[in-house]
């Protein structure tokens, strides 16, 4: 599994083909209803929301969407959100939070949206303002790192009880194009930059940050959906029934605790 | 027309006064220190710089303070305690050159980490404070900025100090990758749970603050005050216009912008910062 390249775990998790959060999300969950808009100054196609049940038990969900077209894509942004975005997820999980849903949320972004309408309503405030407040929402979250997870964009829906990571999916500080070009002013040396960013799901593993990785089939995670969907599916249940019984404040100091402790040495 | 260019010439010596130390002119027979303005380009003496505590009297051009600067601008004399100094990020990771590049910014800035952090008094009432450095390495924010900058807000925690932070900083270090990602949300937990304690917390945001220092604790002041015509933003304007691929409007990514679209609270001259936070923290005396 390890010799795989950091850089073709990359190309993998950019895979057109590879499944979107639209494909996995009637896999998961039943009966999804769509909630939009982030009721102060649009909808954010780049951010999917709404309530489901997973295995009969009503969750919100939060999920990143790409696209597979070009088409798809325009529509979604690319999956880059904006901040209506942003406070679109805040808004349902205060709402999840009210109704003691417990929230999925997945991420697949390559960041968020660079542009100036994002920067003019204030991308930098949306994404901080879900960090904090997720940070100690009362009520369990589980995050799955779909593809692709980057930089703040990706963190600001990553503030979970716990991380789970498709095995070929990456998660960096930013791009390995990025990296390269800021680092060696080239952007061709993106494999090398790639292994330096350690983005890979075992390397997220290693650094205590990821807590489970979602095994993807020999046949590819396309050719195979269901194998990964079903051993998610038993780990949603199990983590589910765990978290379930903490009490609130147990709850929140471990979810504290799982995030003060990364890099807690002077 | 003409406008047009100084406008445009205003802002390019601004920017590249970001990347130019203040040249100081010595006129040797005399020992007079000149300094020269990057956005007027007028030369100052030193001392009249010194006076007007690091802004230019002709223009208003804020310069850049020094961690200890900003300290003796605004608290009680003598009250600053620091914690934490001798933190470093050595030995935390492997990345070519860093530890390198590290010790030649602890040289050249006599800091060990982008930040300092510790107590202090202002007008007698004591505060925890975090003020960044952004001569080492940009601020930017690695594990053990984001560890102190915790650890401080943990403090005024336990203590019911109000805490004042000083951002100045170009975003995560991206040297150590994904650990200083994760710094975002560890000093946003911190403050989280100081915020529903009921701790005051005010942030002054300083030339330059974007990135991911200020996708986190910069703006999640209860207060946020901005110093005049810094630079303050999520993405890079570089990055941006690659991006939409048209020209920005020319106070795009200033304190003035963010102030004009809702973000800041105020935009406040440097001569009146310390006047400004007392009276922020008299309003607060009573949280705890």
């Amino acid at each position: 599994m390890n010799q795989i390249s950091a850089w073709e775990r990359v190309t993998i998790a950019r895979n057109p083909n590879r499944p979107k959060s639209l494909d996995i999300i009637p896999l998961l969950f039943d009966h999804f209803f769509e909630c939009a808009g982030d009721r102060h100054y649009g909808d954010d196609k780049a951010l999917i929301g709404g309530i489901a049940f997973f295995e009969g038990t009503p969750v919100t969900v939060l999920a990143q969407s790409k696209g597979r077209t070009l088409d798809e894509n325009m529509k979604c942004n690319f999956g880059m959100l904006h901040p209506e975005g942003y406070r679109k997820a805040l808004r349902l999980a205060q709402q999840a939070e009210k109704f003691k849903r417990p929230i999925i949320t997945i991420v697949d972004t390559a960041g968020a949206y660079p542009g100036q309408m994002a920067e003019e309503r204030g991308q930098a405030e949306a994404i901080a303002k879900n960090l904090q407040f997720f940070s100690q929402i009362k009520t369990p979250v589980i995050t799955i790192v779909l593809s692709e997870g980057g930089s703040g964009g990706a963190l600001a829906l990553s503030v979970a009880d716990r991380i789970y990571m498709f095995e070929n999916a990456v998660y960096s500080i930013l791009s390995p194009e990025g990296f390269a070009s800021i680092l060696w002013k080239d952007d061709s040396r993106v494999k090398e930059a790639a292994e330096l960013l350690e983005c890979t799901s075992y390397d997220l593993q290693n650094k205590g940050i990821v807590d489970w990785i979602v095994p993807e089939s020999n046949k590819g995670f396309e050719n195979d959906i269901s194998y990964s969907i079903s051993l998610i599916k038993d780990q949603i249940r199990n983590d589910l029934v765990k978290l379930n019984k903490l009490k609130l404040n147990q709850l929140l100091d471990l979810r504290y605790e799982k995030f003060r402790k990364i890099g807690s040495k002077l | 027309m003409n406008q047009h260019f100084d406008k445009r010439r205003e802002r390019l010596n601004l920017f590249q006064a970001l990347f130019t130390k203040p040249k100081t002119i010595k006129i040797t027979e005399k020992e007079l220190d000149f300094v020269v303005c990057p956005k007027c380009n007028k030369a100052i003496e030193s001392s009249e710089i010194k006076k007007h505590i690091s802004v230019c009297p002709q223009c208003d051009y804020h310069f850049p303070l020094t961690a200890f600067q900003r300290i003796d601008s605004i608290f009680d004399n003598g009250s600053f305690y620091e914690v934490y100094a001798k933190a470093t990020s050595t030995g935390l990771n492997n990345f070519p050159d860093y530890l390198n590049k590290l010790t030649r910014y602890q040289k050249e800035t006599s800091l060990n980490e982008a930040v300092v952090v510790g107590t202090a008094r202002l007008n007698d009432i004591k505060v925890a404070v975090a003020i960044m450095d952004s001569r080492f390495m940009m601020g930017s924010m690695g594990q053990i900025v984001g560890e102190k900058i915790t650890r401080i807000i943990e403090l005024a925690h336990r203590r019911k100090y109000p805490l004042i932070i000083f951002t100045a900083s170009g975003g995560a270090r991206m040297q150590e990758g994904i650990m200083s990602l994760m710094q975002m949300a560890k000093t946003s937990a911190a403050l989280e749970r100081f915020n529903q304690a009921g701790g005051f917390y005010l942030t002054v945001l300083t030339h330059p603050t974007t990135g991911g220092v200020s996708a986190s604790f910069a703006m999640l002041g209860d207060i946020i005050i901005a110093e005049p015509q810094a630079l303050i933003g999520f993405a890079g304007r570089r990055v941006i216009e690659k991006t939409v691929k048209e020209q920005l409007p020319d106070n795009f990514q200033t304190s003035e912008f963010l102030y004009e679209k809702g973000f800041i609270d105020q935009i406040v001259h440097r001569k009146d910062l310390r006047n400004k936070l007392y009276q922020c923290l008299l309003f607060h005396k009573e949280s705890k």
